[in-house]
């Protein structure tokens, strides 16, 4: 089982109280109304799918239920690292850039 | 065909009385003894940094900033389950809903009382016991009298509150209690 850090809880905790939640730092278009469809289908359904790492957004479901977001590698599952919804995306990653 | 209705509720109202889930239900094993506990008064609460102050005095009891932290206090306890978010059990007749309805500051009291049921897991093995289906780490180290967590047990979710070194309170929704209790049972069977 994969422990995942919640930055709320302050620790590691299973995944079977996690629940993933999409791709994260989305922003939502401000006047949604006046996007042409090509841009709305970039907002709404077009995802980065990269092979390697990925920001997306976690929920802690069913411990403090709070939402974070987590750097994941889609290639090896491992969690790089977590941090709080709103604190910006992380540039430097621990581990990278060496 | 009124005058029939109004007649049923009446004698309906007579004999209503409160059976709650489960109550009175008890498994020993050799090694752990489970109990539903009973009726008990509950609020979730959700509160700002800033009315935390007079919560706390209203409710008599401090609510805990730590994450899985909790509180107690003349039969009350107040359990941290999120960063605003609480959930308070009074045991002794006390009224917790009330005592937050004076509370000026931004707050949010909802009486949760008959949604939970709380089951107490109790000797050597009620840690194993709750292990069978918690993936959390209950060791004393890690899980010490007094933690207490909104985690899951098997395929429902529980909040854990571990009241001794050897006894723990699960709170679950009512409708999931009969799953609990039977998991419990199965897992007390397993541990002994
Ligand atoms: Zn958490």
């Amino acid at each position: 089982m994969l422990l995942i850090h919640c930055p709320y809880c302050e620790e590691e905790r299973p995944e079977l109280e996690f629940r993933h939640a999409g791709e994260a730092h989305i922003a939502r278009p401000t006047d949604m109304a006046a996007m042409s469809d090509e841009d709305f289908e970039k907002f709404f359904f077009i995802r980065s799918n990269p092979k390697g790492v990925i920001y997306e957004r976690w929920r802690h479901v069913h411990g403090c239920a709070r939402f974070f977001n987590a750097v994941r590698d889609t290639v090896t599952d491992k969690f790089v690292m977590t941090y709080k919804a709103g604190e910006p995306q992380p540039k430097k990653l621990p581990g990278a850039g060496k | 065909m009124a005058k029939a209705a109004a007649k049923r509720s009446a004698s309906a109202a007579a004999s209503i009385e409160r059976h709650p889930a489960l109550a009175g239900g008890e498994v020993t094993t050799a090694g752990v003894r489970l109990a539903v506990l009973p009726p008990a008064e509950r609020i979730s609460l959700r509160a700002p940094e800033a009315s935390i102050t007079a919560l706390t005095r209203a409710l008599g009891v401090s609510l805990p900033k730590a994450p899985k932290t909790s509180a107690a206090k003349a039969g009350r306890t107040a359990l941290w389950l999120g960063p605003d978010e609480w959930l308070v059990i009074d045991e002794a007749g006390g009224d917790p809903l009330a005592d937050c309805a004076g509370v000026k500051g931004l707050h949010s009291a909802v009486g949760i009382s008959h949604r939970n049921v709380a089951i107490s897991v109790s000797g050597r093995q009620a840690a194993d016991t709750i292990n069978a289906g918690c993936p959390q780490d209950l060791s004393l180290a890690a899980f010490p009298v007094g933690a207490a967590s909104r985690t899951v047990l098997g395929k429902v979710e529980i909040v854990l509150l571990r009241t001794q070194e050897d006894t723990f309170r699960v709170e679950c929704w009512r409708s999931f209690s009969d799953y609990v209790l039977a998991f419990l049972t199965k897992a007390a069977t397993d541990a002994a």
